[in-house]
């Protein structure tokens, strides 16, 4: 899949929640083709503590609009300098990275789609990707509180959601591998982004009830092109890495203890 | 040399990687991943931390060994019409010479940079950089059995890096690139740890190119070979502070990860900054600086 340089146009800015931002990015050609589960790394401009592109996952492509949105939490300078752009302001994009979600395997497959956090951000564009393409996404979202979910409507719009929050203000109290859902209903297989531990417990139950599972990691990465080997992560095939062999792995092919 | 533009090892895969940003053949020399003799899965992660301009790596040499690239990688690269240069590390200096010897049947790699300098592997590599006795003795067995063009990667890590390049012309070296990496250490203050996973990594990236500039400056006063400099090139203007110290072409490396095209726009800055001053080629300046 080729790989661009882009200087995009922020087209809107939306604040979800005081620690995310939304930015729907455009171009004057058409956008070039990108998977669920890619990922872009941005130049930051104006962040002196910072030197390196930010890697960021691709939220959702609206094809129709020529929209790229990138749905990032302010974490540190880097992403609350990104938080600071405004409409029509210029972002330098290298993209689309990475391997991304595995693709339909057959019509009408169940694919649970297990998000937390900033993690549920792909899983939007890989639950519209799924829904079109003939298989049969259900989201299971954890967070922290009621507020911590984002983009509810959007998720609604494609496929069933389930949710938890960790204190209970909607859905099923508890973490995702807590949820009702997993003990009433089988999927042909599951996807998942969000923190290691949450994804480890998930791949947990994944294995148990013997599904398939893919993980997308999110390793500290330098050149985003698999040339620096920074990011590497640990498989059964050696040290891989996560930016061009990754971010989505087979669960078999990592060495998590689970 | 079309120009006096190379990718600094480590920074640019194999080349292939940046073929969607810019022509490869634009490009004057590029230096592939580090080689050794026997396959090395590098360090643990994390590997890389982010600095204030800059970078620290501890990669470790990860690669496949030489025999995979003779046969996997070579042919894929063969045929790119630049200067295609395979760095060469080890731990011995048998394996040294004998990952150098593999190296020279490649016919169309005609050159070898020889990393007597990095910091991030426990045996070897820098250990060899950083004595005069050490750097002479690995460059000496790889001259024996490598007959094309011979360059020598030095480590700023040292108290005279003219001594080491003056030790490595006397043992053959036809060139000498600096600096490698300058060793650093980055602690997360709410663990009490190092972020690296081998504590220490090597710094990169603009905050090292003072330091490579003075390097380069002395080196390139004692030897008569020709320098190579690199360290925190991120445009042509930097590159031309590195001509001026005395350097005959440079190499870009972490800006690699800023902007996968920097090296074809490095290399035209450079020759606009030429021709408005007038001079024909980069040799007019090279070590000109005014007294």
């Amino acid at each position: 899949m080729k790989k661009y340089i882009k200087d995009l146009i922020v087209k809107e800015v939306e604040f979800p929640h005081e620690l995310y931002v939304l930015l729907k990015l455009t171009d004057k050609e058409p956008l070039p083709d990108t998977r669920p589960g890619q990922f872009v790394e941005v130049k930051v401009e104006g962040s002196p503590k910072t030197f390196l592109r930010r890697p960021i996952s691709i939220n959702y492509v609206d094809r129709e609009k020529n929209e790229l949105w990138l749905l990032i939490k302010k974490v540190g300078e880097g992403t609350h300098r990104l938080a600071e752009l405004k409409v029509n302001d210029r972002l330098n994009v290298v993209f689309p990275l990475g391997n991304g979600f595995s693709p339909v395997q057959k019509k009408g497959e169940k694919v649970l789609l297990v998000g937390g956090g900033v993690g549920m951000a792909p899983l939007l564009d890989y639950g519209k990707y799924l829904k079109d393409n003939g298989a049969e996404p259900v989201f299971l979202l954890g967070a922290r509180s009621k507020s911590d979910l984002l983009e509810q409507d959007l998720f609604a719009a494609i496929a069933p959601v389930h949710v938890t929050t960790e204190d209970g203000s909607e859905g099923e109290r508890g973490f995702v591998t807590q949820h009702s859902l997993l003990n009433k209903e089988s999927f042909d297989r599951i996807s998942v982004c969000g923190p290691k531990p949450m994804m480890v417990s998930v791949a947990r139950y994944a294995k148990k009830a013997n599904t398939p599972c893919e993980v997308s990691l999110e390793n500290m990465m330098a050149c985003g092109l698999g040339a620096c080997l920074c990011c590497v992560e640990k498989t059964v095939k050696g040290n891989v890495c996560v930016c061009k062999e990754g971010p989505v792995f087979d669960m078999n092919d990592l060495t998590w203890e689970i | 040399m079309k120009n006096p533009v190379m990718t600094a090892s480590g920074t640019f895969g194999y080349g292939v990687e940046f073929a969607d940003f810019v022509n490869l053949e634009d490009i004057g020399g590029i230096i592939v991943k580090g080689t050794t003799l026997h396959a090395r899965e590098g360090n643990d992660y994390p590997r890389m931390v982010e600095t204030a301009s800059g970078m620290l790596n501890c990669v470790g040499l990860q690669n496949k060994g030489v025999d995979y690239f003779c046969q996997h990688i070579y042919p894929e690269i063969k045929d790119i019409k630049t200067n295609m240069i395979v760095n060469v590390s080890g731990s011995s200096l048998e394996d040294y010479a004998e990952c150098a010897a593999r190296v020279n049947e490649l016919e169309n790699i005609p050159a070898i940079e020889l990393n007597i300098s990095c910091p991030n592997v426990k045996q070897g590599g820098m250990a060899f950089g950083v004595t005069t006795e050490g750097a002479s003795a690995v460059v000496k067995a790889v001259r024996e059995v490598y007959k094309k063009t011979l360059i020598v990667k030095l480590s700023p890590n040292v108290t005279s890096i003219a001594d080491i390049a003056l030790a490595v012309q006397d043992a053959g070296a036809d060139a000498v690139s600096l600096i490698n990496t300058l060793m650093g250490m980055v602690i997360d203050i709410e663990k009490r740890k190092p972020v690296l996973s081998i504590a220490t990594g090597g710094m990169s990236g603009p905050a090292v190119k003072p330091v490579a500039v003075r390097c380069v400056w002395q080196v390139a006063k004692a030897v008569n070979i020709p320098v190579v400099g690199l360290g925190g090139i991120m445009n042509a203007q930097d590159a031309i502070e590195f001509f001026l110290a005395g350097a005959s072409a440079i190499e870009i490396g972490t800006a690699n990860f800023i902007d996968p095209a920097v090296t074809v726009k490095v290399a035209e800055g450079i020759g606009e900054w030429l021709d408005q001053h007038g001079c024909a080629s980069v040799g007019e300046i090279v070590g000109q600086l005014n007294a």
